[in-house]
């Protein structure tokens, strides 16, 4: 059976011609019999105690739901179990979920009021005066103190990023349909396995749960645990009626009410010598979680392991906290922590520069991480680390030195950043989570199944790809099931730039061990003389990981992806409008299972840290999104994106795949970086974002 | 209420002030056309108007009467654009594609790139950052230029 690879080659995606023709079928798509359509009652105040509800409607056939409702645990299953699934007395934000209606005519529910009265309390919004501290984490290397007291300049900042909205163009929404006791949920979800826990936690024993994953619009976190609110919801409204029951947010509830990216505040101090090595690292980092837990532990976690960049310094201290506010909870969002604490280390790191009057790049290459190198863990890099890599061919392509000086003076600007990410759950926790594919023999081929979802990025083809060469057989024979909680195997969240590197690796073993079985026969022979056969394997770490959680010591994840971004742009003198010119972004991610996929996850990361940069601003008032319209909150569209030049570098990881690492969410931490590093260089002292034109025009000006 | 609806004169009892969306959506059974924001910000809802690009979140049912519609299924999965959006990758997650397609078909039949960002400015892909959707369309106009 020989064939051309498929690894490697940008083949036919699985997902077939359904998203061009509108025949894929989303969430919102779908239509059971006897549907009736769920509405979310929420909160108006961001703190206080409910005092009393009225129904100021007729409410003859419509279902109504409220905690007393909840058939076991109140709670949303996720780290902590604080948040409810309904409010029963104490309103922690605006716009949480008090009471929920179902109604077969979608007029007469929207028509519903329902008049909530409260005891208000004085809301906390100012995340620094927060003293509920949800997570604190401690990284110590070498004694960060002494070190800058021995320095010869210290350099001190601080640095502010903002919310970020997802803008998936497919809102979130999911049906919950009764069937056996209990509900089967269809939904626009990026993992179905974190929502059956957290229906099975609200509904109890004796209720069975299945989840199955509809066609969808759009993830990058914003559908990693906000699902399972919005699951538990419509189970409830599903049960009560005993019909199914269909929750789709519009723009406006899926922008106030669901998750966002965490506004943080990191503070650099840091000790250089003059002639520019860094020899201490002072980081404080606060994110703000909002009024519940949700998943703020881990994204502080993945923020304080970047926060000192990609850089080489034996004393360094980073010291963060996730704290609580009235406002509605920050989650998951495509880096993670990662985005706003590289923003932060890859300005400081120009001023640092501009401080000893040197060039950012040479200050990078005197200090930028190389294999042996230990980083702020401890953790020891291995043959896979690329940051000299990606920064020299992204100075080299860009010719960034003549540039940068050819536009002094000008209205133009040319800044760059280095940045890496770690792919996997961070530290042990691959470990724990002891993920499991399953490959399926069929009478034409093997079906792949597992629970990692295709959210637009090519999980799809992508493990078909590793399938196909694994097991040396046509890639037109290897299937891909439709994620369904009762028919694949647990591999784990599609999250954390995980898919490939770690469910691709298992889908690999997975065909490794079945192409033994098959004992040379082709699949369908294989089925037709023996029958059925499926090999399910779980996920093995490289062993060498040592993790400790309590000291934040160890290998914090098993590889890194690394990148160069280069921004060129210029200012308009009278606007302060910044007109992106051409974006550069150097990457190197192991190697690409599906070169056409990988790009378009480099360009879709790139324009969002492009939006995050300069355009995406959320104006909170008493504690919520007060621009919640697509209309006042803008994201990037055609004529806001420059060209953008990619350049995909190999360096295989050899625990990976074919030797791939995550890629998905390394694209999202270089952009606001670079671009602000370019306003910078027109002498804009920007240390925030978004670097609106308001900004730009009331910050400092260097000299 | 009549229109011409993907080339099939079509009869539908809704609401004049009905979104044309919703009607097509639920009425009609075709779903390829998607809400997205529902203010005509983002495009995901476009179908063609007497071929001119229209958010079919904006237009009242009323004003299509007479009309001919063209929504994603009236391509019929045979437009090289529809094939190029999924092997280029300008579909990703797929939902902002049939709206995309269509607003696509009104491009200059021997456009430059800044014709294409143009006649796409006003509808929005959160998952390629538009490079390839760019790629897509300019490899159908160049192989088939327009009439």
């Amino acid at each position: 059976m020989s064939q051309v690879s498929a690894v490697g080659r940008s083949v036919a995606r699985k997902d077939g011609i359904g998203k061009a023709t509108g025949a894929a079928r989303y969430a919102d798509d779908l239509v059971f019999p006897g549907m009736l359509h769920g509405r979310t009652i929420r909160s108006t105040i961001p703190c206080g105690r409910i005092r009393s509800i009225r129904f100021a409607f007729d409410p003859a056939g419509f279902t109504i739901v409220d905690y007393r409702d909840v058939p076991d645990r109140n709670v949303v299953d996720l780290i902590a179990q604080d948040q409810p699934y309904l409010v029963e007395q104490e309103v922690r934000h605006l716009a949480e979920p008090i009471l929920l209606l179902a109604h077969e005519d979608r007029d007469k529910l929207a028509a519903a009021r329902v008049e909530i009265e409260y005891d208000e309390a004085p809301p906390l919004f100012d995340p620094e005066q927060s003293s509920h501290v949800f997570k604190a984490i401690d990284i110590v290397k070498g004694n960060a103190a002494a070190a800058l007291a021995g320095a010869d300049q210290v350099i001190e900042g601080t640095y502010r990023t903002g919310h970020q909205e997802h803008i998936y163009i497919e809102p979130n929404g999911v049906i919950a349909v009764p069937e056996d006791g209990g509900v089967t949920i269809h939904g626009s979800v990026q993992c179905p396995f974190y929502v059956i826990k957290a229906v099975r936690c609200l509904l109890g024993p004796g209720r069975p749960v299945r989840v199955i994953q509809t066609e969808t619009g759009g993830g990058f976190g914003g559908k990693e645990e906000y699902p399972s609110m919005l699951a538990g919801h419509a189970a409830m409204l599903a049960l009560k009626s005993g019909r199914p029951v269909k929750l789709v947010y519009d723009r406006g509830e899926d922008m106030v009410a669901t998750t966002k990216r965490h506004p943080s505040i990191v503070r650099h101090r840091t000790g250089v010598t003059k002639d520019g090595r860094l020899v201490a690292m002072e980081v404080e980092v606060i994110l703000d979680g909002g009024a519940y837990v949700t998943l703020s532990p881990v994204v502080l976690s993945r923020g304080c392991i970047h926060a000192a960049g990609p850089y080489r310094c034996d004393d360094i201290s980073i010291r963060g906290r996730a704290v609580f506010t009235n406002t509605p909870p920050n989650g998951a969002f495509r880096g993670f922590g990662a985005p706003q604490t590289e923003f932060a280390v890859e300005v400081h790191m120009d001023r640092i520069a501009e401080a000893l009057g040197m060039d950012p790049v040479e200050l990078r290459r005197l200090n930028a991480l190389r294999p042996g190198d230990t980083m702020a863990t401890g953790q020891t890099l291995r043959e896979d680390a690329s940051a000299h890599l990606v920064l020299d061919a992204a100075v080299r392509r860009t010719d960034f030195t003549r540039k940068r000086e050819e536009y002094r003076g000008s209205n133009r600007g040319i800044g760059l950043s280095l940045f890496y990410h770690g792919a996997g759950f961070t530290g042990s926790g691959e470990r724990t989570l002891k993920s499991r594919a399953r490959l399926v023999l069929t009478p034409t081929g093997v079906r792949i199944a597992v629970g990692s979802t295709e959210i637009g990025q090519g999980t799809r083809t992508m493990h078909a790809q590793i399938v196909t060469d694994a097991l040396g057989i046509p890639y037109e024979d290897v299937e891909v099931a439709q994620p369904d909680t009762s028919r694949v195997a647990d591999s784990g969240p599609t999250v954390a730039s995980r898919t490939c590197m770690v469910v691709g690796k298992i889908l690999e073993e997975c065909a490794l061990e079945m192409k033994q079985q098959l004992g040379g026969l082709a699949p369908a022979e294989y089925y037709a003389r023996h029958g059925a056969l499926t090999v399910e394997r779980m996920y093995e770490p490289p062993d060498w990981i040592q993790w400790d959680d309590d000291t934040y010591r160890g290998d914090a994840y098993a590889t890194y992806g690394w990148g160069c971004d280069v921004a060129e742009l210029e200012v308009d003198p009278d606007t302060f409008e910044v007109r992106p010119l051409k974006l550069t972004t150097v990457q190197e991610f192991g190697r690409p299972i599906h070169p056409a996929l990988a790009r378009g996850q480099i360009e879709g990361g790139t324009v969002q840290g492009l939006g995050y940069a300069l355009l995406e601003r959320v104006v909170m008032k008493n504690g919520a999104m007060a621009n919640a319209q697509l209309t006042n909150y803008a994201i990037p569209t055609t004529l806001d994106t420059p060209e953008i030049d990619v350049v995909m570098l190999t360096n295989p990881y050899p625990g990976g795949p074919f030797g791939a690492k995550g890629l998905g969410e390394l694209p999202m931490d270089g952009p606001a970086p670079a671009i602000v590093n370019a306003l910078r260089h027109l002498g804009f002292d920007v240390r925030e974002i978004p670097a609106t034109p308001e900004l730009l025009a009331a910050v400092p000006t260097i000299p | 209420m009549n229109f011409l609806l993907n080339g099939v004169p079509t009869e539908v009892a809704a609401h004049p002030m009905a979104r044309l969306l919703d009607v097509l959506r639920e009425v009609c059974g075709l779903t390829g056309t998607k809400e997205g924001c529902g203010e005509g910000e983002c495009g995901a809802c476009t179908v063609l108007l007497n071929g001119e690009p229209v958010c079919s979140c904006l237009v009242p049912v009323s004003q299509v009467a007479g009309s001919e519609v063209l929504s994603i299924e009236g391509l019929r999965g045979e437009h090289p654009l529809q094939a190029l959006f999924m092997s280029e990758v300008g579909a990703q997650c797929g939902i902002c594609t049939p709206g995309m397609i269509l607003t696509a078909l009104s491009v200059p039949s021997v456009p430059t790139l800044d014709d294409v960002k143009t006649a796409l400015a006003g509808n929005l892909c959160r998952c390629t950052g538009y490079p390839a959707i760019y790629r897509a369309v300019m490899k159908w106009r160049a192989a088939e230029p327009a009439k």
